[in-house]
């Protein structure tokens, strides 16, 4: 078997070394009616190479892959053109294959990697400090409001409506265990954020407002009088970003004051791939550094005075802390942070902002051109690369039937939100740099054919 | 003759006098091969890009007026420049690549490249978790068939696929227990840790709510039945045991556990970290535990990366199986698969404790581990779990002479040896044979933990290291034990040979450098 | 003034009604080199015994317990910028939280100068 090198040989002499004259010998802690007489039943033999692969790609197959037709689908996922370089960078092995880089005199490759990425975190999202990154988005964010919890001592979370579904599902799932107290609601079809909602929502209860920028309808949101309000009774800001790209053309949410920022890095580096492995990113004002989860990198110096990394700021975590500890996370995104890094390294500022600007202005030309449709409006005033239309139907059936017809049409606001019959007619587009003039004439004409 | 003499010399003088190499200086600071690489802070630039972007279309910004109005900082390189970094900072990297990871529970097998080249096919990779499911059956058949190989291997009736971690899965089982119990109308305070466990087992019980109390351990390194039976009653939700235990040793008495746990009203949380030992050939369902999350990259082979992604799938009981969280994949009689979601869950799973990620899970972990247990099937993996205790148990008696080993006459080992520092003089400790072994070209074992152990050293070769690997490993062990047993004063300032000497934690924790800074003068000449 | 030990290694000072507490040069010098202290919120009621502060080196994290009853009313400031206190100074300079003594019969519970040397001794 091609990836066991011991050959019965080899199994003889090192049995004779142990002193044992059978492998069962070993087991012999087992108890006897836990034995089993042979390979596990009901499952295949081993196969090889190209056997596996065919049975991979038989599954694969089976699937209406995003590149080959029509795309439009965002809502907390986006598909971005991953740079080849990037691709390549981490599957080097010395990357792939490392491990947490808890011995740093031989992890230094992975600690100045990750050095970059809670520096680059840090600068996009305008705030003082990153972590070596977190499991997700939706965990970040849960994570950042037991964080505020700590932080202010009182119970309340208040959530915008224009958080993601998952997101507060996450967190209300969290909640019925801690006991925090969840305030939110689902969305309304309006132009307008639900900042002014929130406003009334904020009292000496509030341990955090949590907000979604750009939210899930994509509508982008000035949150700094929210910011300002929550100060006042002294709560915190909790800024949530499901497209980083989007910083490369709009305000930092630090800019405006926010206290934490958390987001999903997804968009750079890192492919769909059907939901994960994503990347959390988790960012906060430096006052509050020793009560962030996850893990932390950090400079210093070796006994000859060399510049190094380290894992630094441990006590906080599990393997220490045990109880207390501010998390139970053990593992960061190892690797899908070394993908955003190195995404964002090949970008650079210049690079990032003219990303950023050619996803929005395809998405308004797309927008315009969608809203030109008899039966078709577009919610937003304002969106970076994601928009909501509310057709004069409702788009759960149509994007089933557009999918059978390999036209990947958007989320319809009926799959998030199945409950909400007056979201029934929303759909949420995204439009990226991978979008063509091509894609976007297919859904137009697709849409057409059904409010025709 | 025609005496040609043009040429170089193809040798070294014999005569020339060579210094030490530890006095030489180089202009650049880098040694040959040793490149050291600065931060991209300090060689890239704002305006310097690797991309090439088309033209975006000439229509006007609707931004809401929040257009970004301060710069962005983050500093960008050419395509090559790019490329020279990250290969660069790879090399100071030490990876299963490189060599023998020995680190007890970790399980550092070998990661095949098929893995990733099935993960990259488009199929899985380039799908988007909001798809219409019609559009998505082959991903869905695979989470299936790879939860029923989960099931299947571990002898239990259902699977949560979607927790993203090893700590991720293990929160998940102790959710699944506190809803079965608070559905019983029977909620409990306090679950039961053996002081061997990892750290993330308590942080785990504490974060659900519960109150932690610790289990001995008797002198064999085995959970103290006696001891837990005497403390099972009413109040105690349940157990969190580690089969095989942190210490490499398999619990004789885990299904005694299970039942004595069950009898009191309790449910069993298995945790499944050190399951390499086990796999294709004991089913942890037969030893009655509850749940049981299970590291993909672990056991099945996905990549450790540098930290993460991991995959914490998590196998339940029928107790628990109705609590399982959301979103989950099943498979109508048709052979047609669904997503259960939120929407769907009062139907048929309304006990569900929630959902606790966004989408449905480490697809990409999903693909690897599916391929890894496709290439060795029923057979492969049961000789995998014997040939992990076949070779911690050479490395064991192998090294047992010369490094204190607390369990070893007690019986076998399982995929992990357990060792201490009791022998060493001269002050040393286990830190410094750890950083001893660096310069011999390992990564070191996992070292203190246990706790339980003074000065643990965990050492688990996995079975992908051939005999050669394993002797040369040993070899290096036990030279390095020896100085540690002599007293070798060189051991303290080890290692000589990395890209970094020891490294100053005591300064990073105390004035935490957590991003760039411009230095000072670059900072006042930009105002 | 008068100094009274725990044998969780705490000194407390007491004059008046105020205590001063921190932890003793033998605890500091088991705990390795110190890099955070979390000292108590002023106003918090202590009971003898509670959870007071966290002294946490690069490995481990420290419970220090309140060695008697009262309520807070200062913390050591300068262990923010300055953890190496509590290494160099620990019975000083190093000293973590002062508060005012709600049971002064508490402190006939605790060990002399001289008590607490025979029992670091006895270790």
């Amino acid at each position: 078997m091609r990836y066991l090198p011991l050959t019965p040989n080899d199994r003889q002499d090192m049995l004779a070394t142990i002193g044992a004259s059978s492998i069962d010998e070993l087991f012999v802690d087992v108890q006897e009616d836990a034995r089993l007489d042979g390979p596990i039943r009901d499952l295949p033999m081993h196969a090889g190479e190209m056997a596996v692969e065919a049975h991979m790609k038989k599954l694969a197959k089976n699937n209406s892959a995003a590149g080959d037709m029509p795309f439009f689908l965002g809502a907390g996922a986006y598909r971005h053109h991953v740079p080849a370089s990037v691709d390549h960078i981490i599957q080097r092995g010395e990357f792939l294959t490392a491990y947490t880089p808890y011995q740093p005199e031989i992890a230094q490759g992975t600690l100045q990697t990750l050095f970059e990425f809670q520096t680059q975190v840090a600068r996009l999202f305008g705030v003082d400090v990153a972590n070596a990154s977190m499991y997700d988005g939706s965990t970040a964010c849960w994570e950042a409001i037991v964080m505020a919890r700590r932080i202010t001592k009182r119970g309340k979370a208040v959530l915008s409506s224009g958080l993601h579904p998952h997101y507060v599902s996450v967190a209300k799932t969290m909640a019925r265990f801690t006991k925090d107290q969840l305030v939110s609601e689902a969305p309304t079809l309006e132009a307008a954020t639900d900042g002014a909602d929130l406003l009334d929502q904020i009292d000496d209860d509030t341990s955090c407002v949590v907000v979604q920028y750009p939210d899930i309808l994509g509508r982008i949101g000035d949150m700094s009088a929210l910011v300002e309000k929550a100060h006042s009774h002294k709560a915190l800001l909790i800024a949530v970003v499901t497209e980083p790209v989007a910083l490369g053309a709009i305000k930092s949410p630090g800019q405006m004051d926010a206290d934490i920022v958390v987001g999903e890095g997804q968009s750079l580096g890192v492919g769909l791939q059907f939901g994960g492995p994503y990347v959390g990113l988790f960012g906060c004002k430096q006052k509050y550094v020793r009560q962030m989860p996850g893990r932390l990198c950090g400079e210093t110096v070796d006994s000859e005075g060399k510049r190094g990394f380290v894992l630094t700021l441990s006590t906080r975590e599990q393997h220490i802390r045990r109880e207390k500890a501010t998390s139970n996370i053990c593992t960061n995104s190892g690797l899908c942070a070394l993908a955003f890094t190195a995404h964002m390294t090949l970008l650079g500022e210049k690079g990032l902002r003219e990303l950023a600007m050619l996803n929005h202005k395809k998405a308004v030309a797309a927008a315009d051109r969608l809203v030109s449709i008899q039966g078709v409006s577009l919610l937003n005033e304002s969106f970076f690369n994601e928009f909501t239309l509310v057709l004069d139907k409702d788009t759960r059936p149509i994007v089933r039937k557009l999918a059978d017809q390999k036209i990947l049409a958007g989320v319809s606001l009926g799959r998030l939100y199945p409950e909400e019959g007056a979201l029934a007619h929303g759909l949420i587009v995204a439009v990226t740099e991978t979008t063509s003039d091509e894609d976007v004439e297919a859904l137009a004409t697709a849409l057409e054919g059904e409010l025709a | 003759m025609n005496m040609l003499t043009e040429g170089r010399p193809t040798k070294q003088d014999e005569n020339l006098a060579v210094p030490d190499q530890s006095a030489l200086k180089t202009h650049t600071g880098n040694r040959a091969l040793m490149v050291d690489e600065p931060l991209i802070f300090e060689t890239g630039s704002p305006d310097r890009s690797g991309v090439d972007l088309p033209e975006a279309p000439f229509v006007e910004s609707r931004l809401g007026g929040l257009d970004r109005d301060e710069p962005i900082s983050i500093p960008g390189l050419s395509e090559a420049e790019m490329v020279r970094h990250y290969t660069r900072l790879s090399r100071q990297n030490y990876a299963i690549d490189v060599g023998l990871f020995p680190l007890g529970s970790c399980t550092m097998k070998h990661n095949p490249r098929l893995n990733e080249k099935m993960a990259r096919l488009k199929g899985f990779s380039d799908i988007h978790p909001l798809q219409p499911v019609d559009s998505v059956q082959g991903a869905l058949g695979l989470i299936d068939e790879l939860a029923t190989w989960l099931k299947t291997l571990t002898g239990m009736p259902a699977v949560a696929m979607s927790p993203k971690a090893g700590a991720h899965g293990e929160l998940c089982g102790i959710l699944a227990i506190r809803s079965a119990l608070e559905a019983r109308g029977d909620a409990r305070e306090v679950i039961l840790v053996p002081e061997s466990a990892h750290g993330t087992n308590p942080a785990t019980a504490a974060f659900a709510g519960y109150k932690v109390e610790d289990i001995p351990a008797n002198a064999d390194g085995r959970v103290d039945l006696d001891a837990l039976k005497a403390r099972l009653g009413p109040d105690v939700a349940g157990v969190m045991i580690t089969n095989p235990n942190t210490c490499g040793l398999f619990e004789p008495d885990m299904k005694a556990i299970s039942d004595a746990v069950h009898n009191a009203g309790g449910l069993v949380y298995c945790d499944g970290a050190n399951f390499n030992a086990i796999v294709g050939r004991v089913r942890p369902g037969d030893l009655g535990i509850d749940a049981m999350h299970i590291n993909l990259h672990k056991t099945f082979s996905t990549p450790h990366g540098g930290g993460g992604p991991g995959s914490g799938p998590v196998v339940f009981s029928d107790a628990l199986a109705p609590f399982a969280p959301l979103p989950f994949v099943e498979k109508t009689e048709a052979g047609h698969f669904n997503l259960v979601e939120e929407e769907t869950a009062e139907d048929h799973h309304g006990d569900s404790f929630g959902r606790m990620v966004a989408f449905h899970g480490q697809m990409g972990m999903f693909t690897r581990a599916l391929t890894y247990m496709l290439s060795h099937g029923a057979d492969g993996l049961k000789q995998v779990s014997e040939d992990a205790v076949l070779n911690a148990n050479y490395v064991l008696r192998s090294l047992e002479d010369v490094l204190d080993a607390p369990f070893s006459k007690s019986g076998p080992c399982m995929h992990e040896a357990l060792f201490s520092d009791n022998r060493f003089t001269n002050g040393l400790t286990t830190l410094d044979l750890a950083k001893g072994l660096i310069d011999e070209g390992y990564h070191p074992m996992t070292m203190y933990f246990p706790l339980v152990v003074h000065g643990a050293m965990l050492v688990e070769p996995t079975e992908t290291e051939s005999k050669a690997a394993i002797d040369q490993f040993i070899g290096a062990m036990r030279s390095v034990a020896e100085r540690a047993n002599a007293g070798d004063e060189m051991l303290k300032s080890a290692p000589h040979f990395a890209p970094r000497r020891r490294l100053d934690e005591t300064l990073a924790a105390r004035k935490p450098i957590l991003v760039w800074q411009e230095p000072e003068e670059y900072a006042e000449a930009a105002e | 003034m008068s100094r009274y030990f725990t044998d969780e290694h705490e000194w407390v000072d007491v004059e008046g009604e105020t205590a001063t507490v921190g932890i003793t040069d033998y605890a500091q010098e088991q705990l390795g080199d110190i890099v955070f202290v979390e000292t108590p919120e002023t106003g918090a009621e202590l009971s003898q015994g509670d959870d007071a502060a966290v002294v946490e080196s690069v490995k481990a994290a420290s419970d220090v317990y309140a060695a008697v009853s009262g309520t807070v009313v200062e913390v050591n400031d300068a262990l923010e910028d300055e953890p190496a206190l509590v290494n160099n100074s620990a019975e000083e300079d190093g000293w973590f939280f002062r508060l005012t003594l709600s049971d002064k019969s508490e402190l006939d519970d605790l060990m002399d100068e001289k008590a607490y040397k025979a029992f670091v001794d006895g270790l």
